[in-house]
């Protein structure tokens, strides 16, 4: 019995279903949502104590043995996801007291939030191919009732792109899984790392492993199928856009690396230099992307696309040092990322807009939250001594020791445009003085913000930020554990063998 | 019987990508809709296809007797039916909403509202 | 709408749905049924009222909000994972119970009925508020 496993689908379940009963007082709604993220984060913090030193926990859900049941499996990889997933969904929970509005919270923003933290931590817990399915499904849902929720005339068309462009994903994936099973026989994560290790057969096996390439490419934003991020993350609010980018395309890239280096490993030379290139153009238009733009939510939503390059060139290097890179990069990218769209829905808040050309003289109103961008900014470029510094290094570091040096300029050359459009957003948003005339844009309530409300933003965003910090001052026993976890997936056997009872 | 279901599949998911490259966005639902029927089609075509017994265990048996169908692709074609009802009902309030709000249907001129 | 033929056959055949919707979540373990099948066709009776007698109507008749289904639902399907525990099984493991009642006998009550009954309300909740989101041109209620 390891209830400790199902705890992280639970929790949020629970949370989500006490939300929507007690959906007509917000302020009980609040209490239950903090107090269920707060329990949710404690429950992935004791999956990662348990599994801290490498072990592996499995359980058949209904006693149903695998590979026939439903799996729950946590390795290493595993909980440092759900960990990421609580400390996003936590912080999110508590910076939505204040900035979400209330049409928003009485249409359901809270269940939703927490049916979304349930998809994703269901995602990274899942062991086998259909229920990650099932899970993306529940995740897209609750993304895309989030997304056009408060109805605002700019979020249909989004919306529409959105959904249209996930639902394809999806239907690939299922194309994906339909063909693999017919190969196979199976579609449990350890029986086929198991039969597809004993008897290679790469014809169709390798059409699904590229049917499940872009189906995780899309959700992940992967070049070339990127174009619909920065299309619709721009329009709902920056707590949900935070969410969003701080965990939907994580699931991508983490289903991406678990399928490709535990599966599909057959066929690693044509793979390898395919994710390598991918990865590549992925961080260079991203950012090209990101430098064109004049808008902070663009911007930065661009920038997701280009930091998902990054955890993709550690898969195509695909030593224990690059995944081990991947995977802090992973854990760092949405840490950074969601304290920089929280800035931004402070900045929103405060100007009623977040268009560059017209903010400015942010330094001065609000210092604070100003030196907060600054240093989740330097972490995102890749400065020391951030945890994207390391997370950088890291992944350089593996991949001139593989010889890899085309990939590994690109990535210089893009942490240096990272730098350089953060640096615009400093100069425009927060440095240059403030515009003569100040026009608020009139569909947002006053730029007005109790003492309490402004807390309430400024506590989450210092919380990530501290984390980015101290994952950078720890970052010698965090790379431990994710080498550990790259260790993991290298070498399927000790999942297998818990899994299924029995030795590969 | 395999050749045949999969020029049937292959035929919903071209009529399918016509329908989503329309602009209308009814006319994007249903090749959704489409799309999805093809990806069941060809889940339950690479099952296998032979004709054999009903997955049940019998009234006083402990055990199948084969040849039974493998229920396992049936179990996954339903688990997608029923996912993809609930996403296309979502989809088409949305597309409601979405045609009170901006007063079209048309994806390009919906996008034009967007400031 | 306002259609007579429509009215008063809705007003018979609502109930024969819902009676039959009950009887295919009873007998969905071991035969075709079950929690899903049963809740969309109880929906689909709910919807018939809504059509004949307009949205407002099956609102009322539903007595509480669709989306409170949707809450007790899921949470009678999550609890039914629990008693499992107490065997010291994995969690959702089915668990039954045969009650000798007078005069019809032994029944067969497990935690696998639990969990439909929580997915066919759940499946009632979320069908009804998507058609009444559908059927109703007020705003304030959609989405």
């Amino acid at each position: 019995m390891n209830l400790l496993i199902v705890l992280p689908v639970l929790l949020p379940l629970l949370t989500g279903v006490g939300t929507l009963l007690l959906r007509s007082s917000t302020r009980i709604q609040h209490v239950v949502s903090i107090t269920g993220s707060a329990g949710f984060l404690a429950s992935a913090i004791l999956l990662l104590v348990r599994l801290r030193d490498g072990g592996i926990l499995a359980v058949q859900l209904g006693n149903w043995p695998a590979p026939f049941g439903i799996t729950f499996v946590a390795d290493l990889f595993s909980a440092l996801m759900v960990l990421l997933t609580a400390v996003i969904g936590f912080t999110v929970a508590l910076y939505s007291i204040a900035a979400i509005d209330l049409p928003r919270i009485r249409y359901g923003y809270h269940p939703l939030l927490h049916f979304l933290l349930m998809g994703v931590s269901g995602a990274f817990l899942t062991g086998d191919m259909f229920n990650l399915y099932v899970w993306f499904e529940v995740m897209l849902i609750a993304s895309f009732v989030l997304l056009v929720l408060g109805g605002e005339k700019a979020q249909f068309a989004g919306a529409v792109k959105y959904v249209t462009v996930n639902l394809l994903a999806s239907m690939l994936f299922l194309i994906g899984a339909g063909v693999l099973y017919g190969k196979t026989g199976t579609l449990n994560f350890a029986d086929l790392a198991f039969k597809l290790a004993q008897n290679p057969e790469p014809a169709l096996v390798n059409t699904s492993a590229i049917l499940f390439l872009v189906a995780f490419g899309i959700k992940a934003a992967v070049f070339p199928f990127f174009f619909w991020l920065p299309d619709s993350y721009h329009v709902p609010p920056a707590a949900v856009t935070a969410l969003f980018s701080g965990l939907l395309t994580k699931v991508g890239v983490y289903a991406l690396m678990r399928t490709f280096s535990m599966i599909f490993i057959h066929d690693m030379d044509f793979t390898g230099p395919l994710f390598l290139v991918l990865a590549g153009l992925t961080m260079v238009i991203g950012v090209f992307g990101a430098v064109a733009q004049g808008e902070m939510k663009r911007l930065l939503s661009f920038h997701i696309v280009s930091q998902i390059g990054y955890a993709l060139m550690g898969l195509g290097i695909f030593t224990q040092l690059a995944l081990s890179g991947a995977i802090y990069f992973t854990l760092h990218v949405a840490i950074a990322k969601a304290a920089l769209f929280f800035v931004v829905g402070y900045v929103a808040r405060r100007r009623g807009h977040t268009n560059l050309a017209r903010l400015g003289g942010l330094l001065r109103e609000s210092p604070l939250v100003a030196v907060l961008f600054l240093l989740a900014a330097l972490s995102l470029a890749g400065l020391p001594p951030f945890s994207g510094f390391f997370a950088k290094f890291t992944l350089i570091k593996a991949g001139l020791e593989a010889s890899q040096y085309a990939i590994v300029a690109v990535a210089l050359l893009v942490s240096m445009m990272t730098l350089f459009s953060m640096t615009k957003i400093w100069n425009e948003a927060f440095w240059k003085d403030a515009p003569e005339r100040m026009d608020t844009d009139a569909r947002v309530p006053a730029p007005y913000l109790q003492a309490g409300d402004k807390w309430l933003y400024i506590l989450p965003i210092i919380l990530l930020v501290g984390i980015t910090i101290v994952m950078g001052l720890a970052a010698e026993p965090i790379l431990q554990m994710t080498g550990r976890a790259a260790e993991q997936l290298l070498d399927p056997a000790p999942y297998i063998r818990q899994v299924l009872g029995r030795m590969p | 019987m395999h050749v045949l279901l999969a020029i049937l599949s292959g035929i919903l998911f071209a009529a399918g990508v016509w329908l989503i490259l329309r602009r209308s966005l009814a006319r994007l639902v249903l090749g959704l809709i489409l799309l999805s029927q093809a990806a069941n089609l060809v889940i339950f075509t690479s099952g296998g296809l032979h004709r054999a017994a009903p997955p049940i265990v019998g009234e006083n048996a402990t055990a199948l007797e084969a040849p039974y169908a493998d229920p396992l692709p049936q179990a996954l074609i339903l688990t997608a039916i029923v996912i993809s009802f609930g996403l296309f009902a979502f989809f088409l309030v949305l597309i409601k909403r979405a045609h009170q709000e901006t007063g079209t249907d048309d994806i390009d001129a919906m996008s034009e509202v967007e400031t | 709408m306002n259609a007579l033929i429509l009215r008063i056959s809705a007003r018979y055949l609502s109930p024969i749905l819902i009676g039959v919707s009950v009887l295919l979540l009873l007998r969905g373990h071991n035969d075709p049924g079950g929690g899903f099948i049963g809740g969309l066709l109880a929906a689909s009776a709910m919807s018939l009222l809504a059509l004949a007698h307009g949205t407002a109507s099956a609102r009322r008749s539903l007595r509480v909000d669709p989306r409170t289904l949707i809450a007790v639902g899921l949470l009678l399907a999550l609890t039914s994972g629990f008693p499992a525990l107490f065997g010291g099984r994995e969690w959702l493991t089915g668990m039954w119970t045969l009650p000798e009642l007078p005069l019809i006998g032994a029944i067969p009550l497990g935690t696998p009925l639990w969990f439909d009954v929580g997915i066919y309300i759940s499946v009632v909740g979320f069908t009804l508020t998507i058609v009444f989101a559908l059927s109703e041109n007020d705003e304030e209620e959609a989405v």
